[in-house]
């Protein structure tokens, strides 16, 4: 095991794939001789050289459907979006091009490619900037949607995206490219389609994916004190949605508070709450509770920043709910 | 136009029929096909009519010279795209009417297996790529199969068609500007036929002279008569030569027509254009100028070019025929192909 940041993880997963298959290159803005805007591709450019680590111009529409013809044609492309406020200039090219390619060809034309970058708010950065869009991308069938909490598993699904035949929407998140975690040294893949149980509990399930995670994880220590016993079930990947795991786990507390960034509308929620009465109703000894970002863009506003986003407080309440304490 | 006719500036390398650079055969040969993407199109619009084709159906009758010419510049592993308004393009590249026609039908024999349907047509086989039903969404796409090309040194070249009203559109820009940034060997066709939908280009496009928009961009550029067969080959002859040489890329604006209407939904005539205007453009008619430069030359007589259209003619009924009996996809292919198979991911 080695002690990586989220940020270096990603890094070596980028390194290694790289040099394990020349058809995969990097592209994107600031990619390459600003090492990454958030310094995900540090020294790539340098290793790879600059027809595999590719600065662009500022036109995400563009380079994302540069991404998605080489990738027609047999390159497996990962292209950096500086975060994914900004992809919305090129979701046109994900869901109209990316996702349908297979399908519309009758089966003969893949998209193998990876669209990667931050995904919802950092601090302060207001309305534009901090958004959270899984929810989007999950909703179109052609498309992957992966978004890891930790270094290992940011190392780990960034290479099975990368060897992925499928375009990958593969989100991450600027207030976690500096979380350390322990990463298994040498090779590794972790499969898109699995959740995990990041902590294991008797008395309720927290489904929670991306930065919920470790709020979520905090809430559980601090429900333990109280003597509530929370598991917690990351997702890390939104589609194909692992519900095999997360009904498992429901079937045997019985309870389930489901958290994400994202807006509460026809959210990535409603999914697992969706899945859960199909499937679990029996099972169930309260309703599914979900927490969210508030439903409004985001102010920039310290406080009112704070208050919109999902914290362990909101977290333990939500549990308590369903656990009827309150 | 700053080019008509055969340009005296480039140099054939066929054997040349006295004043034409090309052979009697392969004038005949791209006589027919101008006559199969005709015929194919007539036929398909009898079909729709019938109902027997569904959804949008987009012609290209009038643009033909456009399809063929440039295709006959291309070698068999460039890459080829287009808008949904690419019957013509997609047979001219050498996909068989069956395999177009039964797609149109939506049968699993279709060379989309039935799923594409007229906009989304793509057989890899002949790198015709699609088919794309977002204006200027394939514009982009071409620019990342050159890309490709010259990021594996395979010396291929990319061309992507699309219509002058995806000129205004920002992908267009994006992608020409990165593709002349980064010299890449792409092939851009505006396919001008005056109308996006119903709007003329005068009521949607600032400066007319679309090629001029390459200079934006430092790219190589010019205006080529689309219905003159041998000005689009030699148009697109320099920029395919331009792009394997030195891998940069060109915009070629090609002048043409349709002239039936934007779909199959949409009059020839009469909301947004008159009928003597779609009579003129008949007058220079692809499929006669070519016949009467064959003529002049002695190449052909008007019983011959006859018998040329009569086995064009017997070659998409049955593509039509091998279309209507053709089987629906099985029920079943509804799920397959949205992702790649099970332990490919």
């Amino acid at each position: 095991m080695l002690t990586l940041t989220y940020r270096d993880a990603l890094n070596e997963a980028l390194r290694e794939e790289m040099q394990r298959d020349e058809r995969v290159f990097l592209m994107g803005e600031e990619v390459a001789e600003y090492d990454g805007a958030y310094k995900v591709s540090r020294g790539l450019l340098k290793e790879f050289g600059p027809m595999r680590v590719v600065d662009t111009p500022i036109a995400e529409l563009g380079f994302t459907g540069i991404g998605v013809g080489a990738a027609m044609v047999g390159l497996r492309p990962v292209i950096e979006v500086m975060t994914w406020n900004f992809a919305l200039l090129a979701i046109d090219q994900i869901v109209n091009s990316a996702a349908k390619m297979r399908y519309m060809s009758g089966g003969q034309v893949g998209v193998p490619m990876v669209i990667r970058g931050p995904n919802g708010a950092a601090l302060q950065l207001a309305a534009q900037h901090s958004q959270a869009f899984e929810a989007w991308y999950a909703h179109v069938p052609g498309l992957k949607v992966v978004m890891p909490a930790t270094p290992a598993d940011a190392k780990g699904l960034l290479k099975s995206a990368i060897r992925c035949d499928d375009p990958v929407v593969f989100m991450e998140g600027e207030m976690l490219y500096n979380l350390k975690g322990e990463v298994p040294s040498g090779e590794f893949t972790i499969p898109i389609g699995s959740a995990d149980v990041k902590r294991e509990g008797a008395d309720v399930t927290i489904v929670c994916h991306s930065k919920t995670v470790n709020p979520a994880l905090k809430a559980a220590d601090q429900l333990d004190a109280e003597g509530i016993s929370a598991e917690v079930i990351d997702l890390r990947t939104i589609r194909p949605l692992d519900t095999e795991t997360i009904l498992r786990s429901v079937s045997k507390t019985n309870r389930c508070v489901v958290a994400e960034e994202g807006w509460p509308f026809a959210g990535v929620g409603a999914q697992v709450v969706d899945e859960i009465q199909r499937h679990a109703f029996d099972a169930l000894d309260a309703p599914v509770i979900r927490v969210t970002s508030a439903d409004v863009p985001m102010p920039y506003n310290k406080r009112l920043e704070k208050s919109a986003k999902v914290d362990p407080p909101k977290l333990i309440a939500a549990v308590k709910r369903v656990l009827y304490l309150e | 136009m700053s080019r008509s006719a055969p340009s005296k500036k480039t140099r054939s390398k066929k054997a040349k029929t006295s004043g034409l650079k090309a052979t009697a055969d392969e004038c005949r040969a791209w006589y027919r096909q101008l006559c199969l993407l005709r015929r194919f199109e007539e036929q398909a619009a009898e079909a729709y009519s019938l109902g027997k084709i569904g959804g949008f159906c987009h012609l290209y009758i009038g643009q033909e010279a456009v399809a063929v010419g440039s295709m006959a510049a291309l070698r068999e592993d460039d890459y080829v795209l287009s808008s949904y308004r690419e019957h013509g393009l997609a047979l001219a590249r050498g996909m068989s009417a069956k395999s177009i026609m039964a797609e149109l039908f939506g049968k699993a024999a279709g060379c989309s297996g039935g799923k594409g349907g007229s906009m989304h047509l793509f057989d890899a086989s002949v790198n015709f790529l699609g088919g794309h039903g977002i204006v200027g969404g394939q514009i982009p796409l071409g620019t990342g199969m050159a890309f490709a090309a010259k990021y594996r040194r395979s010396n291929q070249v990319s061309v992507t068609f699309f219509g002058e009203a995806a000129a205004n559109i920002g992908s267009f820009h994006e992608s020409l500007n990165m593709a002349s940034l980064w010299k890449l060997p792409a092939v851009y066709v505006i396919e001008n036929n005056g109308y996006g939908m119903g709007t003329a280009i005068a009521r949607a496009t600032a400066n007319m002279d679309l090629f001029h928009r390459a200079y934006s961009y430092d790219m190589e550029a010019e205006a080529v008569d689309g219905q003159d067969l041998f000005a689009v080959r030699e148009a697109m002859d320099r920029a395919v030569q331009r792009a394997r040489s030195t891998s940069e890329p060109s915009l070629l604006e090609m002048r043409t027509y349709r002239y039936v209407g934007h779909s199959m939904s949409d009059a020839a005539h009469g909301t947004y254009r008159t009928k003597e205007e779609v009579e003129t453009y008949r007058q220079r008619d692809p499929i006669n100028v070519l016949a009467d430069t064959m003529k002049q030359h002695d190449l052909i007589d008007d019983d011959g070019l006859k018998a040329i259209d009569d086995e064009v003619k017997a070659e998409v009924a049955d593509a039509v025929s091998f279309a209507e009996q053709a089987p629906d996809p099985e029920p079943d292919a509804l799920y397959t192909d949205v992702y790649a198979e099970e332990g490919r991911c």
